[in-house]
């Protein structure tokens, strides 16, 4: 069976770990960096970017998690975990993880009051998508090698590239599993590469 | 695209974000700082910490909104802010000025002695807190998104924080173990809406992320309550009290994602200096006991 891990540092943990597990994968919540080296694939999940960052540093999670992406191995980055893996930080030198080309904007919907729920057109899903945007980032702008999956008023807030899937909505706070089950599949496809029992 | 705002999924999800962290009372946009640097997951901006709430003595309201938009303008993390309990103006005010989260709070003096807010027709969510399970479901029937245990604020006890948890948790519990015809019964016995009993039954849980509040004083105390089932914590007065507040900070931080590492907690404790001087909960006057406010 392939494990998902879930990086469990701060925020919605357990709802992915929830929709993991219904889906037929193994969910294992990361909290020290040496359960990389067990998981197939990991989700950076949403939470407070900043609380999340601290702990990765206090903890020693940046370097093995740009090791486990040299890998090839899939990531998941939803919300905080797209600010996280981001190359640039829209108002900051510092951005976190660099791991895909994409410009973020935190919070660029807006306060709470903001937050909203929409009905998501989503390339590679037939259905638009529930998205839950909860003091949501953005990405400004993508490079070539990122495909866009779906936008909200022109602005990116789905993309893959390669292997690092990110969304500024939250696929974990809906009943709908069709956006997890891209990653699932990105999951699926490195497996094969690397030999891991599926 | 049409877009719905204010939903339930949007503020009860809003919460569900915040688990696992520390959420810190700041009195200021230095404070505020200091606590998103040690890695708050939010801030709670107040005029006066509870602890000295309860020195000053009299009437305690909403914070000056000058305070909350200072602490609203330093930080990127949420900002949290208290409205009395059925204070419908305050919590309107403070829903205007973009606050992310409301307290309905009883550290405050209660507007309305006998209705709490309906939270539902707010567009910003609110956390409210509970000693028991009735408690708990009268506020998510009001329209609540997150609770917290009352605890005793600003004497830096956990005793009562932690009777709350354990209150609520043994409920729950009870109510999962019960057949369908028997709820209707506990409904009218906790005070409790039927509709959120049964949901709670089904769903095996709460419906909302529940944090302890109301005594956490030291790194220690705050993993003991994650220990005990809290999804993550408020700290009132307990570390800008304290003699080093940054160190406090982070390491109540830690100590909350690392509850189980007790080495780590042992180590995090070591020289932080005084925590807040604690109150012994049975000396207070009855009157002063903040957590009898409410329903």
């Amino acid at each position: 069976m392939l494990t998902i891990g879930v990086l469990g540092l701060q925020g919605a943990v357990s709802e992915h770990i929830k929709q993991i597990e219904a889906a037929g994968f193994k969910g294992v919540l990361v909290k020290k960096a040496e359960q990389l080296e067990e998981i197939d694939g990991l989700i950076i999940p949403g939470g407070e970017s900043t609380a999340i960052r601290n702990l990765m540093n206090l903890y020693g999670f940046i370097d093995p998690v740009k090791d486990f992406s040299s890998k090839k191995k899939p990531i998941f980055g939803t919300c905080a975990g797209m600010v996280l893996v981001a190359d640039k930080l829209n108002g900051s030198d510092d951005a976190h993880l660099k791991l895909m080309d994409i410009n973020v904007t935190r919070n660029a919907f807006g306060r709470q009051v903001e937050s909203f729920e929409t009905d998501l057109p989503v390339k590679g899903l037939a259905e638009p998508f529930p998205a839950v945007f909860i003091r949501a980032p953005y990405a400004e702008s993508a490079g070539p090698q990122v495909e866009v999956l779906a936008t909200y008023r022109d602005k990116i807030v789905a993309a893959k590239q390669d292997h690092i899937l990110v969304s500024a909505f939250h696929p974990e706070l809906t009943n709908d599993t069709r956006f997890l089950e891209l990653f699932l599949e990105m999951v699926k496809e490195s497996a094969k590469t690397t030999g891991a029992e599926v | 695209m049409e877009r719905a705002l204010g939903t339930e999924a949007v503020k009860r999800g809003m919460a569900a974000m915040q688990k696992g962290g520390v959420i810190m009372d700041v009195i200021n946009a230095e404070q505020a700082k200091i606590a998103e640097e040690a890695g708050a997951v939010a801030v709670m901006a107040l005029e006066r910490v509870p602890s000295d709430i309860r020195a000053a003595g009299g009437v305690a309201r909403m914070a000056d909104p000058r305070i909350v938009e200072e602490v609203m303008n330093a930080v990127s993390i949420p900002v949290m802010a208290k409205a009395r309990i059925g204070h419908i103006v305050e919590a309107r005010v403070l829903e205007a000025m973009g606050v992310d989260y409301i307290d309905e709070s009883e550290v405050l003096t209660p507007a309305d002695e006998e209705y709490h807010l309906l939270k539902s027709a707010f567009t910003v969510p609110f956390v409210c807190g509970c000693r028991d399970l009735g408690e708990a479901a009268r506020r998510l029937g009001e329209g609540a998104s997150m609770l917290r245990t009352k605890g005793e604020p600003g004497t830096g006890n956990i005793v009562e924080a932690v009777r709350h948890m354990r209150q609520v948790n043994a409920q729950v519990r009870r109510l999962v173990s019960m057949n369908d015809d028997e709820i209707m019964t506990e409904a009218k016995i906790l005070g409790a809406p039927y509709e959120i009993l049964l949901q709670i039954k089904r769903e095996g849980r709460l419906p909302v992320v529940n944090f302890a509040a109301g005594g956490v004083a030291t790194p220690a105390d705050a993993a003991l309550m994650m220990e005990l089932g809290a999804d993550g914590v408020f700290v009132g007065s307990g570390i800008f009290k304290s003699d080093n507040p940054e160190k406090f900070a982070k390491a109540i931080v830690q100590a909350t994602t690392y509850y189980t590492d007790y080495k780590l907690i042992g180590d995090l404790s070591k020289e932080l200096g005084t925590p807040m001087r604690g109150l012994e909960i049975s000396k207070l006057q009855q009157s002063d006991r903040m957590q009898e406010r409410g329903w």
